[in-house]
């Protein structure tokens, strides 16, 4: 059953700029333009686009903050921008760039304040709040103001603080923009597992092919207020003719390497770029290296989704 | 001797930037000050319409001293703000360690800063404002030029002494956990003390003599002091002498202040 | 209206309880809160050392104005000062975060970073005015006393409804912090004074288009039987709830319209 429903979504703005010297020019910027799709309970979908190709303007609707210039809309059968109140208690938002925490608060009294608001039952939040604490290992963080918090710990907090009243929709934009990368990890891990034991529905919009990778099962591509692409991450990949690259640093300067699968695209001294279809796997590949060369070091490129996207359209 | 000249313009410059991009809240600004000015001219206009000669001003002395006390708050920095919580932040984010660690003096570089904000501030929020409490109201200007040029030192002696009442401020942070509280007594003192509310020269014998004493009334009444009485030799000179005096006073508090933090932070490591 | 109000009660409450972990300095500032408006009052005391009247009021009389009008900013201040903050939070994006959750925006912009350390302002503000009450010669009457206490209710609505009417200029004008100030700070520091000093031009605009004469001025001469110096109707000297009604009404639909085009154009 469709949890989400859009049909033909547009969303315009009006934007001045000065042209001339009194002369004010309106002109009319489309971020969103003709967008439909639906997503089913229990989905996790991956939304993807390069900068301001309008998957922002596209959550902030799908919330109820933003009013859609035409088109049809409704997420667990609630027009968001009509019924914005009733729909919040049915979903969970983080913004990745910033904070719904209040910054001058320890993390615990944001929660306590936050449960209440959404009349979160005394158990049920007591419950909750251990779950979340345990997974996202909060407990040496909640009496620590969460100014005070680095940017992946005040990430973790706010996710915990949008899962407190058990929203079925969980909309993270930008959700691991700017961590580390066991804090990367640790989080797609807790997403998979989320959405597995609760079956939360899940739609982020990320720049990281790798979140993509790991934690969903669909995604979509947006480019210039477009949906260009609807599918799984092996067919994007394929469409799109995507490739991953494999550097590699010998024990010595050598002529281009041989291995099956694999087109070496650069040398420099000791170190080889190899590139190979980004759907398959790089394990075969590495030990291919390991077993015929001396090798030092080795590190696998992931593809960039400008560059996804780029091939994409050059695909047609 | 030259290119540390040079390094500390570019810093004022820099100062007078930060402010100038700030248009929006410029303006605004400028309308709250022109507000204030004409509620309080008016409430000096019934005072000195009972007593026309109150404090040796007379009515159109009241109302200039009205404007010239707008015109100086954001110069001198009377509500304090600015460089204090600056400073009190980067004290107690740690940063501060930098700034002692640079090869210029904290307090000189921060005193050019000020200084570009405060020449920022004097021409928009200064100026604007007295230009149109003039248009609004009949103000005792001076006849004579030089009686502007020597206003203008007094003005640089008040922004010089504003900025060290605020530069002392901050640093207490080094040794105070919460300077907020320390903050808005001083800001309380000085505003009253300044003449900012009222000219000292209406206020009763006893407070009067207190505010004498204190550094305070450099930073509105003597500049004020200096316009209206169209005076550039025996009353003028010993009023900017009190700010000089001043202004080297709280200069080398600061900067034995600083030289004590920096003690303590390479002691106690902050 | 009751779960904004609980919710109001629930944020303001986390607020106070952060800032009494610091209580030092939570006593200082509030002291400092109180003296800071008490400088205006030691102004006003040192003019009548020179004087018996100002604009035709004693200091006592000049007290009991200065008292409402500090009583209902310092009130407004305590309640909805932070919509101040408005254009701020629109400009970082936090504004975001109030319209997913399920509780009216306004409550939650009212009701954040409540700073309880502003009672210092209407304790001193109490404080004079009972003085002025006690040094002004009133002729009481159970009338007189139903508009003393309407009046400081209806000037705090007043005066929430010229800080609402800020925040919802901000979504349209941006940064403009200082020019909300010039009316509620500057709002009260002109009706600290008999509005009989001012030309009748000021004392019209704060009767019909800014309400702020009915914040202490109109009551005031109903309760000391002054004659109005500028002769307009006696029947606005008990007006000052309706005019607060007008004021709210006026300052609600500003603010849902600023919310609206918040809403509507994404900036």
């Amino acid at each position: 059953m469709a949890v989400i429903e859009v049909t033909d979504l547009r969303r315009t703005f009006v934007v001045r700029s000065k042209g001339g010297r009194l002369r004010r020019e309106r002109r009319e910027v489309v971020a969103v333009d003709g967008v439909s799709f639906g997503i089913d309970a229990g989905e996790v979908v991956g939304f993807i686009g390069p900068n301001g190709a309008g998957k922002s303007t596209t959550i902030k609707m799908l919330t109820g903050i933003l009013v859609p210039t035409s088109g049809r809309l409704h997420v667990d059968g609630l027009d968001p921008s009509r019924r914005r109140t009733e729909l919040a208690r049915r979903i969970g938002v983080v913004f990745g760039h910033r904070s719904g925490l209040w910054w001058d608060l320890p993390l615990r009294d944001s929660f306590a304040l936050l449960a209440r608001i959404y009349d979160v039952p005394r158990d049920r939040y007591r419950t909750n709040l251990a779950t979340l604490v345990e997974l996202l290992d909060l407990a040496p963080l909640l009496d620590v103001p969460v100014r005070q918090l680095s940017l992946g710990q005040r990430m973790r907090g706010d996710i915990a603080a949008a899962l407190l009243h058990d929203p079925p929709i969980l909309y993270l934009d930008e959700p691991t923009i700017g961590l580390d990368l066991i804090s990367k990890a640790r989080l797609r891990d807790f997403l998979r597992d989320l959405n597995a034991e609760r079956g939360t529905t899940i739609m982020l919009t990320t720049h990281d092919l790798v979140d993509i990778e790991h934690i969903c099962r669909r995604v979509m591509v947006i480019d210039a207020g477009r949906l260009v692409f609807d599918g799984d991450l092996t067919a994007l990949q394929r469409v799109g003719g995507a490739t991953r690259t494999v550097v590699v640093d010998l024990e010595t300067q050598l002529e281009p390497v041989r291995v099956p699968g694999t087109t070496v695209t650069r040398v420099e001294g000791p170190r080889q770029w190899l590139s190979f279809p980004a759907h398959s796997s790089a394990a075969p590949i590495v030990s291919a290296l390991a077993a015929a060369y001396d090798v030092v070091d080795l590190s696998i490129q992931e593809p960039a989704i400008e560059d996804v996207i780029r091939l994409l359209y050059a695909a047609g | 001797m030259t290119p540390r000249v040079g390094l500390y313009a570019a810093v004022a410059t820099r100062g007078f930037r930060r402010y100038s991009t700030y248009r929006a809240a410029t303006l605004a600004g400028i309308f709250t000050n022109t507000v204030f000015g004409v509620i309080i001219a008016y409430s000096f206009i019934a005072l000195w319409d009972q007593r026309p000669s109150l404090g040796g001003y007379g009515q159109a002395q009241a109302l200039t001293f009205v404007w010239v006390a707008q015109a100086l708050i954001m110069p001198v920095g009377l509500f304090s703000g600015g460089i204090v919580d600056e400073l009190s932040d980067r004290v107690r984010s740690g940063a501060v360690a930098i700034d002692l660690h640079r090869p210029i003096p904290l307090l000189w570089w921060r005193f050019a800063e000020d200084a570009g904000r405060a020449a920022y501030h004097f021409l928009t929020r200064g100026l604007a404002p007295v230009l149109v409490g003039s248009l609004l109201f009949d103000l005792a200007w001076p006849q004579r030029v030089s009686t502007y040029g020597v206003f203008l030192i007094a003005v640089a002696l008040a922004i010089g002494v504003g900025f060290g009442i605020r530069f002392l401020l901050g640093l207490l942070a080094f040794w105070v956990i919460d300077v907020r509280g320390f903050v808005v007594m001083l800001t309380i003192t000085q505003v009253f003390f300044s003449g900012m509310v009222l000219p000292l020269v209406v206020f009763p014998d006893a407070l009067r003599t207190l505010a004498e004493a204190l550094p305070f009334r450099c930073l509105v009444q003597i500049p004020a002091d200096v316009l209206l009485h169209e005076d550039t030799g025996t009353t003028v000179l010993p009023l900017l002498g009190i700010q000089l005096l001043w202004l080297v006073a709280l200069l080398v508090a600061g900067h034995l202040l600083t030289g004590a933090a920096v003690r303590k932070v390479v002691v106690q490591g902050g | 209206m009751a779960s904004s109000l609980r919710a109001y009660g629930l944020i303001a409450g986390a607020w106070v309880r952060a800032s009494m972990t610091y209580r030092a300095s939570f006593v200082a500032m509030t002291v400092g809160q109180a003296l800071i408006t008490l400088i205006d009052f030691a102004a006003i005391a040192i003019m009548f050392s020179h004087i018996d009247e100002l604009g035709g009021f004693t200091l006592g009389e000049v007290a009991l104005l200065y008292g409402m009008s500090g009583f209902a900013l310092g009130a407004a201040d305590l309640l909805m000062g932070n919509t101040e903050q408005l254009g701020r939070r629109v400009r970082d994006g936090s504004f975001d975060a109030m319209l997913v959750r399920p509780v009216a925006p306004l409550v939650q912009i009212a009701a954040d970073q409540f700073a309880l350390r502003r009672v210092g302002r209407i304790t001193q503000a109490v404080a004079v005015l009972g003085w002025g009450l006690a040094a002004s010669n009133i002729d009481w009457s159970v009338p007189k006393v139903l508009v003393l206490l309407a009046t400081l209710v209806s000037g705090s609505v007043i005066f929430c409804a010229v800080f609402v009417l800020g925040g919802a200029f901000q979504v349209l004008a941006g940064d403009a912090t200082e020019v909300m100030n010039a009316f509620t700070y500057g709002g009260n520091t002109l009706t600290q004074f008999p509005l009989s000093i001012y030309p009748a031009e000021v004392v019209r605009s704060v009767t019909f288009i800014v309400p702020l004469a009915f914040v202490n001025w109109y009551p005031a001469l109903y309760l000391l039987d002054v004659e109005d110096p500028f002769g307009l109707p006696s029947a606005l000297q008990y007006a000052s709830p309706v005019a607060a009604v007008l004021a709210a009404a006026a300052a609600a639909v500003a603010w849902r319209a600023g919310v609206r085009r918040y809403r509507s154009t994404g900036s």
